[in-house]
C-alpha cells in the first residue's frame, strides 16, 4: 500500500492543532506555541511541495486517489485525489499559512493557543475541499472551514469584529445550504438512473441531465460560489470580513477562502452541468464584469488601506470568474493562474498593511505619508508587491490577467474590452494610494520614528516577494501541470453539451419544454469549437 | 407459568421496577440519611437496554398489545441514552435546589417507562394510557420546585393544555373505533386500507383529531405554546428530560400510527402534516431569534427540530422513517447535552439563563464554554458533527419524497437557526464577561460531567462514523412497515 499522502495533508494540521493542547495555555508559553504551530505548518508546506514533485505533470488524471467506503447505504465515500487544477492551490494554501503564522507572533495578544489551533484545523478543512473527490465530503469541509474562520475574525478581529463574523457565516451558509440540496438532488438523479445513491464526483460528471434541471442545479452551486468568491451582488460580507478580520485572518481569507469559490465553479458547477453553464456563463460573465469596474471604482475612494485591498479583491476575483466563463484554454488557464496570484499578491498586501497597522494602530490612508524615507526596506517589498497586484509585466498578475483577456477576447470582445478597463483602473488605485502613504514629507509626526522591517518580518515578507518574481518570469512551471487537467475539463464541457442536444431532441416529443430550453445549445458549441 | 406472552414488556418492566424500588428506597430512608437512588435507576435502564438487544430482531409480542420490533427497539434504546443522560445532569439541581431525591428519580423512571410503552404500543387505547402516564410524570417533575411561581405556572399551563391534547386524542381513538370497530393498529390497517378509494367523513375526522393530539405532544405549530413556558420553568435538567425523551416516545407513535395503520390514507393528511411541518420549522426559528432566555430560545429550537422530524415523517419513505429514528438520537443527545450545561450553570438563587450570562464564559470555564459550542453547533446542523448527517437525511428523505420545497424550508430556517445558536457563542467566546466576576461556582460534578464528555463523544461519533447507526435505522424501519 503507497503511503496516502493527500489523507496525511488533510489530517497533519488537525493533529497538529491537537498536539497543542499539551503545551500550556498562558501568557509565558505563547512563544513556545508560535514556534510549534509554525513548525507544524511548515512540515505540510514541506509535504505539499513532496506531492508537487511526485505528481505527474503529463497526465489528466486525478492522482494519488485514494477511496474507502464511508457512508455505503448512500454511496458515499471518503475519495481524494488531486489533478492540474487542485495540486498548485493546495501549495498556496500550505504556502499561505506558516506565513499568517508568523505575521500573527506579534500581533496576536491573547489566547495564542487557540488562535494556532484554528489556524491549523482551518489549513485542514481548506485542503480538504481541495482535494475532495466526494460531494459529501466536499460539502463536509467545505461547511467545516466556516468554524474557524468564524472564530477567528470573533475573538482576534478587530473593532466590529462580532457582526463581521456573524455577516460571514450567515452569508456563506445561506448560499451553501442551497448547493447541499442540489448535491442530495445530484446523488437521487443518480439513484433514479443507475439505481443507487453516488456522491461521486467521477461518476456524476457522467450523468446526463434533462436541461431544467441542470439549470436549477447549476444556479444553486453557482450561488454558493458566487458568494464565496465574492462575485457582485453578492459581495457585500467581503468587506466586513476582510477589515474586521485579523492579519492572519484576512491573508487567509483572501489567498485561500475566496479560490473556493472560483475552484468551485472549475471544478463541480460547469463539469456537472455543462449544459446550464454553456447557457448561463454569458451571464456570470456579465457579473464579473460589473464587478471588476465596481470593485475598482469602489476601492479607489477607500480611506481604509484594508477595505481598498479588500474590495480590489472583488475586482480580481471579477477577472477569474470572467475567465472561468470563457471555456476556453486560455480563459480558464488565466483564470486558475490568477487564483495563485491573487493569493500571493494580495496575500502579501495584508501582510503589509497588517505590519503598518501593528505599528501605527490604524490603517487609514491619511494617517500615513513620506514612509519611504522612514522605513525603505518595507516600502520596497510592499512596492513590489503592489506591481504584482496590478499585473506589471514581469511580475506574477500579469501572466494571469492578460491570458485571461487573451481567451475572453476570443470569447466575446465586448467583456474583455471592459475587462481591460479593470486593468487601468486597478493601477490608479493601487499607485494612487501607495503614493499617499509611502511618498511625499513626513506630515504625521508619529511616522517618524517607526522601525524598518524585523528578522521575523523578512522571513514573512521574502517569500512573497520572491514568488511575485518567479510566477512573472517562469509561468511555464506553474503552468505545465494544470494543462492536460484543463484540457479534460474543458472537453468534457464541450462534449456535455452536444450530447445534451442529441439526448433533447430524441426526448423531443415527451416534454414539451426541452426543445425550448435547448434552442441556445446548438449554437453555443460551435462558438467554443471556433474559439479553440 | 408460560413466559413468552411478557417478554416484549421487559424492557418497561425493569425501568418500572427501578422506579417501584426508588420510591421504596426514599419512604423507608431516614431523615438526613442519602441513598443512592439515581444508581438505582441506573441499573434498570442497563436492564432495560440489556433486554433490548436480547430482543433484537425477534419481534416479540405481548398481549397483542405491545410489539418489540425493531423500530419500537431503537426507540427504547434511544429512551435509555435520554435517561441515563437526565440522571447525570439531574444531580447538581437536586443537590442545590433540596428537591426530593426520591420522588424526582421515580418520576423520570415512571415517565421513562411510560415512553418506552408509547414506542412500542400496537393498539390505540395503549399508546393512549402510555401517553397519560408519561404525561402525568412530566407535569409534576415541571412544577417539582413548589416554591416556584414560575415552575407552578408552567406546570399548570402544561397540564392544561395536556389535558385538551389528550382529549382530542381520545376522541380521535373514539371515532377511529367507530369508525373501524378496533382500536388495534394492524385491524385498523386493514379495514383502512380496504376502503382507502372513498374514506367517510368520520374517518378523515378521527385522523384530524389524531393528527392534533400528536401534534400537541410534538409541539408542532400551531400547538407548540405551552412549549416555550414549561420548558422555561422546569429545571434545566427537567427541561432537558422532557424535550427529548417526550418527543421521542411521542414521534414514535406517531409514525407507528401515520405510516402503518393509517398509511392508506396518505393522500388526505400528507398536505397538512406538510404545512405543518413548513409553519414549526419557520415559527420555531424565527421566534427563536429574538429569545434573550437560553431555555426559552432552546425550547424553540426543540419546536424547529420537531419540525424537521415531521418533514421527514410527512416523506413517509424508508429514508424518511430512518431518518426520524437518527435524528431523534442525535437531536437527543446534543439537546441533553445543552440543557445539562444550562443545569451546571445555574447558580444559588440565580438562574444564569439569560443568553448575556454566558458572556465570557470561554475565560472562565474553557471546556464547559467549549462543549457548549460542540452542542449548538450540532444542533445548528455543522459538519463534521452529528447534527449535520441527522439533517442531511432528513433532507434526503424529503427530496426522495419529492417534498423539495419543504427541503428548502428546511435548509434556510437551518441558516437563521444558526444565528440563534451562534448569539450565544458570541457570547461565551467574542464578549467579554463581567469583570471581576472570578468563577465562585462549585466544580462540575463528577457524573454531569462524564454525561457531558459522553455527549460530545456521541455527536462526533454520529458526524463523522454515521454509517452503521444510519445502517441500523434503516434495517430497524424495514421490519414492520
Amino acid at each position: 500500500m503507497t503511503f496516502p499522502i493527500l489523507t496525511s495533508l488533510v489530517a497533519l494540521p488537525t493533529a497538529g492543532a491537537l498536539l497543542l493542547l499539551l503545551i500550556r495555555d498562558d501568557e509565558h508559553d505563547a512563544p513556545l506555541v508560535g514556534r510549534a504551530a509554525l513548525v507544524i505548518s511548515l512540515l505540510v508546506f514541506a509535504e505539499s511541495l513532496l506531492l508537487w514533485a511526485r505528481f505527474d505533470p503529463t497526465s489528466a488524471d486525478f492522482q494519488f486517489v485514494e477511496r474507502y467506503s464511508w457512508i455505503p447505504a448512500f454511496g458515499i465515500t471518503y475519495a481524494v485525489g488531486v489533478d492540474g487544477i487542485s495540486l498548485l492551490l493546495i501549495v498556496l494554501t500550505a504556502f499561505l499559512t506558516p506565513l499568517a503564522l508568523l505575521a500573527s507572533w506579534e500581533s496576536v495578544h491573547k489566547k495564542m493557543r487557540a488562535f494556532c489551533m484554528c489556524m491549523l484545523i482551518l489549513e485542514s478543512a481548506m485542503i480538504g475541499v481541495f482535494v475532495s473527490l466526494d460531494l459529501f465530503l466536499f460539502y463536509v469541509f467545505w461547511d467545516a472551514m466556516l468554524i474557524p474562520m468564524y472564530l477567528l475574525i470573533g475573538i482576534w478581529g478587530y473593532e466590529r469584529r462580532i457582526y463581521a463574523a456573524v455577516k460571514f457565516i450567515l452569508y456563506t451558509m445561506a448560499g451553501s445550504v442551497l448547493m447541499l440540496l442540489a448535491i442530495i438532488g445530484l446523488a437521487y438523479q443518480h439513484r433514479l438512473v443507475n439505481g443507487a445513491y453516488s456522491f461521486d464526483l467521477l461518476r456524476l460528471y457522467d450523468l446526463s441531465l434533462p436541461a431544467s434541471l441542470q439549470v436549477w442545479l447549476f444556479l444553486a452551486f453557482a450561488l454558493a460560489f458566487a458568494i464565496k468568491v465574492p462575485l457582485f451582488p453578492f459581495h457585500t460580507w467581503l468587506p466586513d470580513a476582510h477589515v474586521e478580520a485579523p492579519t492572519a485572518g484576512s491573508v487567509i481569507l483572501a489567498g485561500v477562502l475566496l479560490k473556493m469559490g472560483t475552484y468551485g465553479l472549475v471544478r463541480f458547477a460547469f463539469p456537472l452541468f455543462p449544459a446550464a453553464a454553456i447557457l448561463i456563463a454569458p451571464y456570470l460573465a456579465l457579473l464579473a464584469v460589473v464587478g471588476i469596474v465596481y470593485g475598482a471604482l469602489v476601492a479607489m475612494v477607500q480611506p481604509d488601506m484594508k477595505k481598498l485591498v479588500a474590495y480590489s479583491s472583488v475586482s480580481h476575483l471579477g477577472f477569474v470568474v470572467l475567465g472561468i466563463a470563457t471555456m476556453n484554454m486560455q480563459g480558464v488557464q488565466g483564470a486558475v493562474y490568477q487564483m495563485l496570484n491573487h493569493g500571493v499578491s494580495t496575500g502579501g498586501l495584508f501582510l503589509v498593511v497588517g505590519m503598518l497597522s501593528d505599528r501605527r494602530h490604524t490603517r487609514l490612508i491619511g494617517e500615513f505619508g513620506g514612509l519611504k524615507a522612514v522605513m525603505p526596506r518595507l516600502v520596497a517589498a510592499f512596492l513590489l508587491i503592489t506591481l504584482a497586484s496590478i499585473g506589471l509585466p514581469g511580475l506574477n498578475g500579469f501572466v494571469g490577467e492578460f491570458l485571461i483577456l487573451l481567451g475572453a477576447f476570443r470569447w466575446d470582445p465586448r467583456f474583455a474590452a471592459v475587462a481591460a478597463t479593470g486593468v487601468i483602473l486597478s493601477a490608479v488605485y493601487m499607485l494612487w494610494m501607495f503614493q499617499r502613504v509611502n511618498y511625499g514629507p513626513v506630515t504625521n509626526a508619529k511616522n517618524a520614528s517607526l522601525a524598518d522591517l524585523k528578522p521575523r518580518e523578512w522571513a514573512v515578507l521574502v517569500p512573497i516577494v520572491a514568488l511575485c518574481v518567479v510566477m512573472g518570469v517562469f509561468p511555464n512551471a506553474f503552468l505545465r501541470p494544470m494543462e492536460p487537467s484543463i484540457d479534460r475539463m474543458l472537453s468534457h464541457v464541450q462534449e456535455g453539451s452536444p450530447v445534451f442536444a442529441r439526448a433533447a431532441d430524441a426526448a423531443a416529443p415527451a416534454t414539451s419544454e426541452a426543445p425550448e430550453a435547448s434552442a441556445p445549445i446548438p449554437v453555443e458549441p460551435q462558438e467554443a469549437e471556433a474559439a479553440r | 407459568l408460560n413466559f413468552a406472552p411478557f417478554t416484549a414488556i421487559v424492557p418497561m418492566a425493569c425501568v418500572t421496577a427501578a422506579a417501584l424500588a426508588a420510591m421504596t428506597a426514599e419512604a423507608f430512608r431516614s431523615p438526613g440519611e442519602r441513598m443512592p437512588i439515581g444508581p438505582l435507576g441506573a441499573i434498570g435502564f442497563i436492564g432495560a437496554a440489556l433486554a433490548a438487544l436480547l430482543l433484537w430482531d425477534r419481534s416479540a409480542s405481548s398481549f397483542g398489545y405491545v410489539v418489540a420490533d425493531n423500530f419500537g427497539l431503537f426507540v427504547t434504546l434511544v429512551l435509555v441514552v435520554i435517561g441515563m443522560l437526565s440522571l447525570a445532569i439531574s444531580e447538581a439541581t437536586l443537590d442545590r435546589e433540596h428537591l426530593p431525591r426520591g420522588e424526582y428519580y421515580a418520576l423520570m423512571l415512571f415517565a421513562t417507562a411510560g415512553m418506552m410503552l408509547m414506542a412500542t404500543a400496537s393498539d390505540l387505547l395503549v399508546i393512549f394510557l402510555a401517553l397519560e402516564v408519561l404525561s402525568l410524570a412530566v407535569y409534576v417533575l415541571t412544577g417539582i420546585r413548589r416554591d416556584s411561581a414560575a415552575a407552578v405556572e408552567a406546570a399548570f399551563k402544561y397540564f392544561l393544555l395536556g389535558a385538551f391534547a389528550s382529549a382530542f386524542f381520545l376522541y380521535g381513538i373514539a371515532f377511529t373505533y367507530g369508525v373501524t370497530g378496533s382500536t388495534r393498529l394492524d385491524r385498523i390497517g386493514s379495514l383502512v386500507a380496504a376502503q382507502s378509494m372513498s374514506p367517510t367523513m368520520m374517518q378523515l375526522l378521527a385522523v384530524g383529531l389524531l393528527l392534533i393530539g400528536f401534534a400537541f405532544k410534538v409541539s408542532a405549530v400551531p400547538f407548540h405554546m405551552w412549549t416555550p413556558d414549561a420548558y422555561e420553568g422546569a429545571p434545566p435538567a427537567v427541561t432537558g428530560f422532557m424535550s427529548t425523551g417526550v418527543k421521542a416516545a411521542a414521534f414514535a407513535a406517531f409514525v407507528r400510527v401515520f405510516l402503518s395503520a393509517l398509511d392508506p390514507l396518505q393522500p388526505h393528511w400528507a398536505p397538512l402534516v406538510a404545512l405543518i411541518a413548513a409553519a414549526t420549522m419557520i415559527v420555531g426559528t424565527v421566534v427563536g431569534v429574538v429569545q434573550d432566555n437560553v431555555k426559552r430560545m432552546l425550547a424553540y429550537s426543540s419546536i424547529a427540530h420537531g419540525g424537521y422530524l415531521l418533514v421527514a415523517l410527512v416523506a413517509a419513505n424508508d429514508t424518511g422513517k430512518g431518518a426520524v429514528l437518527f435524528y431523534l438520537l442525535s437531536y437527543a443527545v446534543a439537546n441533553l447535552g445543552a440543557f445539562g450545561i444550562v443545569a451546571i450553570l445555574e447558580g444559588e438563587g440565580r438562574s444564569n439563563d439569560r443568553v448575556a450570562d454566558y458572556a465570557g464564559l470561554w475565560q472562565r470555564r474553557p471546556a464547559i464554554a467549549a462543549l457548549m459550542a460542540i452542542f449548538l453547533l450540532s444542533l445548528g446542523g455543522f459538519p463534521p458533527l452529528g447534527g449535520f448527517i441527522a439533517k442531511w437525511y432528513v433532507f434526503t428523505a424529503a427530496i426522495q419524497g419529492g417534498y423539495t420545497w419543504l427541503a428548502i424550508i428546511g435548509v434556510l430556517t437551518s441558516v437563521v437557526s444558526v444565528f440563534f445558536y451562534l448569539r450565544i457563542v458570541v457570547m461565551m467566546y467574542m464578549t467579554a464577561g463581567p469583570a471581576g466576576l472570578q468563577d465562585s461556582r462549585s466544580a462540575v460534578p463528577g457524573m454531569a460531567g462524564a454525561a457531558l464528555l459522553v455527549s460530545a463523544a456521541i455527536v462526533f461519533y454520529l458526524g463523522l462514523l454515521p454509517s452503521r447507526l444510519l445502517d441500523i435505522a434503516a434495517a430497524s424501519v424495514r421490519t414492520i412497515f
